[in-house]
């Protein structure tokens, strides 16, 4: 059984200009113990997609799916209390901005023992150790100092690793990491996946990680699922979509690469790819 | 500083600096935090000069002296020829369309209630005596620059994504036609393609109006491709400055060349190490 099956999951907006479909029929399935990249066009509905699997989209989102299963349980229809005691604890997400899904009004040592307590119901030393042990994980520097400061006294990836803190707290059965390392050098980003990867290991966790790198994709997937347009284009085991990517649009962004540039221009994708979506690879 | 400005500088930082004071509390001493400890640099005009460098080693803090959001501590800074008064209130209008800044966190510095089209009218309406109908041109023609649409124009910043809302923010930046922009993570939410948009876009701009950049990236081959020259910053100093081929082909400083040897690899052959190394590690 799988950790999390999608299958046929559609998200639309209300727009002034009629609905539009975020994610158009996307499948997606992740095993304990694996790790998933999500690659794609931006706005191409992975963020949304992973906002619907946690709940969290706004009310004016229509979802429909005709699974949505975690440890083969409905989160689809599941009663909001439910859902409260799952999300944070055995699915938890590393947000796409940082800085702006922490709360500016509140310490980031008070965010992380919220998140410790409600969870864990841990007491107040405790709470306090396991924040200091996090932050210490995560590689801030002077981490019991830091419980004190507040999200604008921190820089972009020191505030992304206080998210990434957060979301590892209670030890998640699923991580869902969007665009976890944007904000951090590459030192710091090796520190950060060396973590996850090692989380992984040791628990089982399942590990769903979108972003644009594709070196993060080539040092840390097992799977890849390209995304165009709402639409899943590709799906393959890391080492075949590199060596041989099939679908148009997966060797255009490959070509987009700066490290393939040629002249003195990058190459876009619409000078490779004509934008037609091509049917998703059945599975 | 032996550097004297020349005709062709547009930016000149001397020995800048900045502390931020951390309140103490009740059994806490006072603390002070010194994010940039004395940096000084200089940028001809149309160049472009990438700042690399640890999480929190101040390029933030630097980049918000440089666009007069942050009073330095101490130091002195010149562009296009002035010495600037970095007072709050002793700016001069014009000074303040010269310079524009991209912001690391997009979301953060788009207002929620205000719709796309107007956040990108707003400057100049506040600094030119366009008429709206003319505003809303630009802003639309702008819109398609950045690789979006006239559709979004009616939008509020929740109903994009994090990519779009990056480019949004790049958009507002170069609606004054400014001289100097500095752009702090500009690229790192977006895919290649439209990273490759915006570069090309950032490129042409260079070309065609001489703009003078200073990029702030995690991104080193991003770096290596926009670059002229390059600084590294480590614990609030410059570490290593130099031109792109200087610093990438001959680091000098110690945590350069960590950074280098970090640097994610995406060719066939590492990927199949890495495999067969995790399955004897999970079949131990
Ligand atoms: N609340 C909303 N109302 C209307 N449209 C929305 C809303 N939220 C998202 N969208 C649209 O849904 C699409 C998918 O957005 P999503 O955030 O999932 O993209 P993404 O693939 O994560 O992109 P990125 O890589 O840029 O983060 C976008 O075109 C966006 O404009
Ligand atoms: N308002 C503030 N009050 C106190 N300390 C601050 C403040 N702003 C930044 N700092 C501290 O100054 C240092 C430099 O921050 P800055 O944001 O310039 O880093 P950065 O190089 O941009 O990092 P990143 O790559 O993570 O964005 C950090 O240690 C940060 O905690
Ligand atoms: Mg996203
Ligand atoms: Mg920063």
């Amino acid at each position: 059984m799988a950790l999390l099956q999608i299958d046929n999951l559609t998200v639309e907006f209300e727009t002034a200009n009629g609905w539009f479909r975020a994610v158009d029929g996307v499948s997606i399935s992740v095993d304990k113990g694996e790790v998933l990249a999500i690659v794609g066009e931006s706005g191409s509905g992975k963020s949304v997609a992973m906002l619907a699997v946690m709940g969290l989209l706004p009310w004016t989102a229509k979802i429909t799916a005709d699974r949505m299963l975690f440890e083969g349980r409905d989160i689809q229809n599941i009663d909001p209390a439910e859902r409260r005691k799952l999300i944070g604890k055995d699915i938890a997400m590393i947000f796409q901005e940082p800085i702006a899904s922490l709360n500016p009004c509140f310490t980031v040592g008070f965010q992380i023992e919220e998140v410790l307590r409600i969870h864990l119901g841990l007491g107040k030393k405790e709470r306090r150790a396991r924040a200091i042990e996090l932050f210490k994980l995560v590689g801030l520097p002077n981490p019991d100092e830091r419980l004190s400061h507040f999200p604008h006294q921190m820089s972009g990836g020191q505030c992304q690793r206080v998210m990434i803190a957060i979301a590892i707290a209670c030890n998640p059965k699923l991580l869902i990491a969007d665009e976890p390392t944007t904000a951090l050098d590459v030192t710091i980003q090796k520190q950060i996946l060396d973590l996850l990867i090692s989380l992984q290991a040791k628990t089982g966790m399942g590990l769903i990680m979108i972003t644009h790198d594709m070196g993060v994709v080539a040092e840390t997937a097992d799977r890849v699922v390209v995304q165009y347009k709402g639409r899943k284009m590709e799906e393959a085991d890391v080492l075949s979509l590199f060596e041989n990517p099939k679908s148009n649009y997966t060797k255009a962004l490959l070509a987009a690469l700066p490290e393939n540039a040629t002249g003195d221009r990058l190459t876009t994708v619409s000078a490779f790819f004509d934008g037609t979506p091509e049917p998703a690879e059945a599975r | 500083m032996t550097d004297t400005l020349t005709k062709n500088t547009m930016l000149e930082v001397r020995n800048i600096k900045r502390d931020y004071e951390l309140p103490g509390g009740l059994f806490k001493p006072k603390k002070t935090i010194h994010a940039v400890k004395g940096v000084s640099f200089s940028l001809e005009r149309g160049k472009t000069l990438a700042i690399v460098g640890e999480s929190g080693c101040g390029k933030s803090t630097l980049a918000r002296m440089l666009t007069f959001i942050d009073e330095p501590t101490s130091g002195e800074l010149y562009i296009d020829g002035d010495k600037i008064d970095t007072r709050p209130g002793h700016l001069t209008s014009e000074m303040r369309q010269k310079v524009q800044i991209v912001f690391q966190n997009p979301y953060g510095s788009l207002n929620p209630r205000q719709k796309i089209g107007d956040v990108l009218g707003e400057p100049l309406a506040i600094n030119t005596g366009m008429s709206a109908a003319e505003r809303r041109d630009r802003a639309t023609e702008m819109l398609v620059k950045v690789g979006l649409g006239p559709e979004h124009y009616n939008r509020y910043p929740h109903m994009f994504s994090g990519g779009q809302r990056q480019r949004i923010a790049i958009a507002r930046a170069l609606m004054l036609n400014p001289k100097l922009l500095v752009l702090d993570e500009p690229v790192s939410a977006l895919d290649l393609s439209v990273q490759a948009q915006v570069l090309n876009l950032l490129a042409d701009l260079q070309d065609e109006f001489g703009l003078t950049y200073v990029f702030i990236s995690h991104d080193l081959s991003v770096v290596r491709y926009i670059a002229d020259e390059v600084m590294v910053m480590y614990f609030g100093e410059a570490v290593e400055y130099g031109t792109r081929d200087e610093v990438f082909s001959d680091p000098k400083h110690e945590y350069t060349r960590t950074l280098f040897k970090a640097t994610p690899r995406a060719d066939v052959e590492s990927i199949r190490e890495r495999i067969a190394k995790k399955k004897t590690a999970s079949a131990a």
